[in-house]
């Protein structure tokens, strides 16, 4: 009897150049295409393609791996247009065990190029969800995929490696909330402009702001800007005028003077009544004079600070990493334990109906050499042969069950099919 | 020995502490959740055993040292739980209540002696003054706690260094919420405990202000707490200053609570409130 096995076939950012990814990544009309062509794949059972902008996966069981593999391979580099001997170095395969290890690291986000982005997930999920519409996810990658959903989403939960901003954007907008707590109501002053600067705009729109005002040398920028965030415009010589009635300013100008001086913002925070003032200083050089910093209840932080946030929050997701590794470990023995229980499944379902038609067929026998028993003890007969034959076996599948979970499961499950003669000639069976 | 509900209270509030601690250490909300509902649970036996104290003394039960102990702890406890309703922050209770359950634990390790209750003690504008007092006392606790944690979460802020209590703790603007808060409705029960006391000292000796050292010191703590809430209002003081005073003030009231009644003669001593005859 054959061997089901698990196996992913795929490329990610670290095997792969961004120019290889691009080839075979599957929009959402190839997709249907892809899903057709790998059904067609012969002996292919169950299914699943992952593609995203970092990788492209596609998870699958069969009992014939050799040949599914390179047919799986040949329709990579078929759609691909690279050639199989350029394609295969480009790509991982994982059997069993590491397959399995691998869609739950790459659903809990452990083998994202960011450690812990969520996006990931929702990817995961809605590849799963394709494959569940077109009926290619059966028991064993349904079970799969829900334990993979689980385990990413506890690793969320219990470990840090989501926890800390890792974008410079992210981080500014954190300090924010940890400077004003409720976002909700404040005043943004978004001064030159930027991807970052508008990012963290974006960001501040999210999380409520009353309103944005956008400055900008040319004027005309600062209007577009402007509309984009619903704020309003205004000129660089107002900004001291506005400056009293903001929290959060974001400087991104390239002007190479400081536009904020120490004693601007002295006099400001006066005005102020000391309400805090947040200045988030993307540009290079410095928009605001570093010591602005040291007035009360006004916080500096330059794109040299914001750095060094991520760099420690990064290195705080690697450390939780390793806690993530360990649950994953865990997840993946518990699967496989499920996964040899499975293979126990047909041995038991055959030796059961092997017994049983050994004992209905003598039950048959004896009964029609006895004619004059009454229905009662007719069914008092059929009731012995059925309680036998479930006593008798009850012992071997208890023990072929028992071994599934253990190791040395193929010897006994071997040893059982030779003993109750499962795959023999089926002459000698009954009659 | 303690009454029943003194003992349960205690460990009640040794168990919360313990929430509390690995709610904060290990970032456990749930953890957090039940110490709070452990502590409330605690705080309603407690309030049982101060009344029930109140019943059998007829009279507050804040004329020892080791009464008034249990009683501060009782409105810190008090003033947290008021101030976790308002405002919602459950690492309050991981500062404050270590802190009421230190007061429990030094007022079980007290003897329980005697005391002789003056007839001057049986008015009802007593227990007026002491609540009051000792509420004012425990809002100010929350004043000085969150002051505390405003220096640390400001000082990771403008240094850079977000370290370990970045995350845990609120953000700055809330802190600063509490100090106001606190300060105002603290400030406010110190009021009433003062002029509910004068009022009491003169049905007892004849006058209103005789210049007891206790007298003295609550009346520097009431001005020290007065012109913090000057400079919050009207200068526009708030953040760093503001906690940092709130800290000051605080030492001057707990010289005035502990210091002046155990350091100092008076008729507010421990001694003579217990029943050596007045000076």
């Amino acid at each position: 009897m054959a061997m089901i096995r698990i196996i992913d076939i795929g490329m990610n950012h670290e095997t792969a150049p961004v120019e290889v990814r691009e080839l075979l990544s599957f929009g959402e009309k190839d997709r249907d295409k892809a899903f057709h062509d790998i059904q067609a794949v012969k002996n292919i059972k169950e299914y699943l393609l992952l593609s995203t902008c970092n990788r492209v996966e596609i998870l699958f069981t069969t009992e014939r791996e050799k040949q599914v593999r390179e047919s799986v391979i040949t329709f990579l580099s078929r759609v691909s247009g690279i050639a199989r001997d350029e394609l295969t170095p480009l790509l991982y395969i994982y059997d069993d065990q590491e397959a399995i290890r691998h869609i739950f690291r790459v659903g809990a986000s452990l083998d994202s190029m960011m450690l812990g982005e969520p996006q990931i997930l929702g990817q995961v999920k809605e590849a799963y969800r394709i494959a569940v519409d077109t009926k290619s996810s059966s028991v064993i990658l349904n079970r799969l995929m829900h334990r993979t959903f689980s385990l990413a989403k506890r690793i969320r939960t219990n470990t840090g490696i989501a926890g800390s901003a890792v974008s410079i954007s992210f981080a500014a907008v954190e300090l924010a909330k940890k400077i004003f707590g409720d976002l909700k109501g404040k005043g943004v002053l978004l001064m030159g402009a930027g991807e970052m600067a508008e990012l963290a705009a974006t960001y501040l729109l999210k999380n409520k702001v009353a309103r944005i005002l956008v400055a900008n040398r040319t004027f005309s920028r600062a209007v577009d800007l402007a509309e984009q965030f619903q704020g309003s415009a205004i000129s660089f010589d107002e900004i001291e005028g506005q400056l009293p009635g903001v929290d959060i300013v974001i400087t991104s100008t390239a002007s190479p003077e400081p536009i904020i001086s120490f004693d601007q913002a002295k006099r400001i925070m006066k005005v102020r009544k000391n309400r805090p003032l947040f200045f988030i200083d993307i540009a290079v050089p410095r928009n605001v004079e570093p010591r602005v910093n040291e007035i009360g209840n006004v916080f500096v932080y330059d794109i040299d600070d914001l750095k060094g946030i991520i760099d420690d929050n990064v290195g705080k997701r690697q450390a939780e990493a390793i806690k993530a590794e360990r649950m994953v470990d865990e997840e993946v023995l518990k699967f496989s334990a499920w996964l040899r229980t499975l293979e126990v499944v047909p041995t038991i379902k055959e030796l059961q109906q092997k017994c049983e038609r050994i004992f209905q067929g003598e039950l048959q026998r004896t009964l029609s050499g006895l004619k004059d028993l009454t229905p009662e003890q007719r069914k008092g007969f059929e009731r012995m042969a059925k309680s036998i034959t479930k006593k008798l076996l009850n012992d071997p599948i208890v023990f072929l069950k028992g071994k599934g979970e253990r190791g040395s499961q193929d010897l006994y499950l071997d040893i059982a099919r030779k003993l109750f003669n499962l795959d023999g000639d089926a002459r000698e069976d009954d009659e | 020995m303690d009454s029943v509900f003194f003992r349960l209270t205690l460990s009640l509030y040794l168990v919360a502490t313990g929430g509390f601690l690995y709610f904060i250490l290990k970032r456990n909300k749930k953890a957090g959740i039940w110490s709070h509902r452990i502590l409330i649970l605690g705080f309603v036996l407690h309030t049982v055993s101060l009344l029930m104290e109140y019943y059998h003394l007829g009279a507050v039960p804040g004329l020892s040292f080791k009464s008034s102990l249990a009683f501060f702890s009782w409105a810190i406890v008090a003033a947290y739980i008021i101030f976790q309703a308002r405002f919602r922050i459950l690492v309050l209770g991981s500062f404050v209540v270590p802190l009421s359950v230190i007061l429990m634990i030094l007022s079980s390790t007290i003897p329980i002696s005697p005391v002789t209750v003056r007839p001057i003690f049986k008015g009802l504008l007593l227990p007026v003054h002491v609540t009051a007092s000792l509420l004012g006392d425990g809002i100010f606790v929350i004043a000085f706690i969150a002051g505390i944690m405003y220096l640390i979460q400001e000082h990771q802020i403008k240094t850079k260094r977000l370290g370990a209590f970045y995350a845990r703790l609120p953000s700055l603007n809330i802190l600063d919420s509490i100090n106001y808060y606190a300060i105002s409705y603290g400030f406010l029960l110190l009021s009433i405990g003062m002029i509910t006391g004068s009022i009491v000292a003169q049905s007892a000796h004849g006058t209103y202000w005789r210049w007891d050292p206790k007298e003295v010191w609550s009346l520097l703590t009431w001005l020290s707490y007065a012109v913090l809430l000057h400079q919050r209002m009207a200068v526009g003081w708030r953040g760093r200053r503001s906690a940092l005073m709130a800290i000051g003030c605080f030492f001057v009231l707990i010289f005035t609570f502990l210091g002046v009644n155990l350091l100092m003669e008076g008729y507010h001593s421990f001694e003579s409130l217990e029943g050596k005859p007045w000076p």
